[in-house]
């Protein structure tokens, strides 16, 4: 289980986009049929993972606006909140 | 020549120096044209000099006068000059009186009209486009759900607040705005290095490095938008390594950046909407392929178990399993024990045949043969023996007629006259030899006659012997009628002692005498013969 271990550590860099296609062409395979019995199950446990990355993204995305705060070379110092 | 309508030609002439007439006209000029308006086409321009200053000239087909900038006009110029521009200068007139020169010192300059702006737009992308900064190829893909979006543009207006909308309505996202002047003096500048900045955050000092930028600005003129036409500001973003979004002005507005950006949104809202997907759409989808994920398990489970119960269902019993096998071995056992029979009979009847063909008359026919073969080989033996008595015959043959038969002859004949020669040598002193030896011998023979006791026989004594031959010297040695042998010179005879000496006297005498006579005859005749047959037998 190792191997699959770090097969999902690298589903954690990916996109959103990129797992979502994984994801999809998972469902579409298992659908199809076209799978080992037991590599439905390495399939369908990756397709969990990924389904949990997909989840995890859209909940990371939340609403925040900052402004950066140029300093006097022009580079940015840092952030601040900006209330519109 | 008329200076001023009242002075004479001869004596009321006001009489300049170089330096009062140069004053003179500098001060008329200058009052003259202290603020006029010129139109024409920049000529000889070269950018602002070292010292920030900028000369060229303004030219139309039949004039051109002499221009300058000074530095701190020129950087506040919103369109800077540009060589053959064809524009509007507004400045005064003055001159340069060391060199009777004048020139116009521009305070502005702008180009003539909208459509000496466009042109050199125009020639600008004509420009660019050649370096290939607008190519399709360089274009890079939107990321489909951005984590950070980052935004260039004015901190007023209500462009801002019009994207966030847009955010908002489709995905809440993290939004970092870097504010800039979005038109004027130093606008174009600031976004170009706003584009850089954002390229250059690595997520390090709690500084969000953005998926995407948006570069938006509200409408407005040509002159207003020019920032997103500079130079500087296309190549930033041809640069971007971030996809980025230009939203500037509205969608009939057009500006260089448009041209360059991965993808040029008609407002800014329109930035926001691409920049980030509709956040109910994915989360249906992703909650659908979950969904399906899960019902396809467990589909392939079951359907599996139906798979695996039909399979049982399928299996033979233990015994039919091996029934096949059972009858196919009882087929091939049978079938071993009948061919083991026929095998058998097969090579008795075989063994059979050659016992017929095994009789006497066979082995005899054998032996003979062997016998011919022998008589044969023993033939072959021969015949190489003979062959090779032949070659070495041949050999010999050869040797011998090398041996030279003249060689031979010549040498016999020389042996042989050797061999006469030595041979008369031979006989000549071998008869050399024997005349000596005979002469020795005569002479020898003469002194042992003369020595011997025969001559003296021949003087008539006699030699008394015992009848064995021993000499006998005295009277003493006889005894009587003993028989003695007595030699004469010519011959023996025997004889009787007698002690009597005159009672035989006469007897004896006269035998005696007769006896001699007779034997000197007979030695006579001996001596003779021998001397002849011995000299006969030597030679």
């Amino acid at each position: 289980m190792t191997n699959l271990d770090s097969d999902y550590s690298e589903i954690q860099e990916l996109s959103f986009e990129k797992a979502l296609q994984e994801l999809e062409m998972i469902v579409g395979r298992l659908e199809r049929g076209d799978v080992e019995l037991e590599d439905s199950i390495a399939i369908y446990e990756r397709g969990e993972v990924l389904r949990k990355h997909c989840d995890s993204l859209l909940k990371q995305a939340e609403a925040k606006v900052e402004k950066l705060t140029i300093g006097k070379n022009g580079k940015p110092q840092g952030t601040e909140p900006l209330e519109l | 020549m008329k200076l001023t309508p009242n002075q004479s030609a001869k004596s009321n002439l006001t009489e300049f120096s170089v330096s009062e007439l140069a004053v003179a006209i500098k001060n008329t000029l200058e009052t003259g044209f202290s603020h006029v308006s010129l139109r024409g086409e920049v000529s000889g321009y070269r950018g602002p000099h070292a010292s920030g200053h900028c000369y060229f000239a303004i030219k139309d087909n039949r004039a051109k006068i002499d221009a300058v900038i000074w530095r701190g006009v020129f950087g506040k110029l919103k369109i800077k000059p540009e060589e053959g521009m064809q524009v509007t200068a507004k400045g005064r007139v003055t001159t340069y009186p060391n060199s009777s020169k004048y020139q116009i010192i521009i305070e502005t300059i702008e180009p003539a009209g909208l459509g000496a702006l466009m042109a050199l737009l125009e020639q600008r992308k004509k420009k660019l486009a050649g370096e290939g900064l607008f190519d399709e190829s360089r274009k890079q893909l939107l990321p489909f759900l951005p984590r950070v979006v980052g935004i260039i543009t004015s901190l007023t207006g209500a462009v801002l607040r019009d994207m966030m909308h847009g955010f908002n309505e489709r995905c809440p996202t993290h939004v970092i705005l870097w504010p800039v002047h979005v038109q004027g003096e130093n606008s174009a500048a600031e976004v170009a290095s706003a584009i850089c900045g954002f390229n250059q955050m690595d997520g390090s000092k709690g500084l969000a490095r953005p998926n995407v930028i948006i570069v938006a600005r509200g409408g407005g003129s040509l002159e207003d938008l020019w920032s997103f036409n500079e130079e500087c500001v296309v190549r930033a973003v041809a640069e971007s390594k971030i996809p980025l979004i230009s939203a500037v002005g509205h969608e009939t507005d057009w500006t260089l950046i448009d041209l360059v950006a991965d993808a040029r949104a008609p407002t800014p809202t329109k930035a926001a909407e691409w920049a980030v997907p509709k956040f109910s759409d994915i989360a249906a989808q992703t909650e659908n392929f979950a969904i399906r994920l899960k019902s396809t398990a467990r589909r392939y489970i079951t359907t599996a178990k139906i798979n695996l119960r039909a399979a049982i269902r399928g299996l033979m019993r233990p015994q039919d399993l091996i029934a096949l096998p059972q009858q196919r071995f009882d087929s091939v056992e049978q079938r071993l024990t009948k061919s083991v029979i026929n095998a058998v009979q097969a090579h008795n009847i075989g063994f059979m045949k050659v016992i017929n063909k095994l009789n006497t008359s066979t082995i005899l026919a054998r032996i003979q043969n062997m016998q011919t073969r022998l008589f044969l080989l023993q033939h072959r033996n021969k015949d190489v023996y003979l062959r090779i008595i032949n070659i070495n015959r041949n050999a010999l043959v050869t040797i011998a007629t090398r041996i030279s038969a003249e060689f031979i002859c010549s040498r016999i004949t020389q042996s042989n006259e050797y061999l006469v020669a030595v041979t008369t040598n031979l006989h000549r002193s071998f008869r050399q030899h024997i005349t000596n030896k005979r002469t020795a011998i005569e002479q020898n023979n003469k002194l042992l006659v003369s020595l011997g006791y025969q001559s003296v026989l021949a003087r008539g004594f006699a030699v008394v012997r015992s009848y064995g031959g021993q000499t006998i010297k005295t009277r003493h040695d006889i005894t009587n009628d003993m028989f003695l042998q007595i030699e004469f010179y010519d011959g023996k005879i025997g004889a009787r002692a007698l002690h009597d000496t005159k009672s035989c006297e006469h007897t004896i005498r006269t035998s005696k005498l007769k006896k001699v006579q007779h034997d000197n005859k007979c030695n006579n005749d001996k001596i003779n013969d021998e001397k002849e047959s011995g000299q006969g037998s030597l030679f």
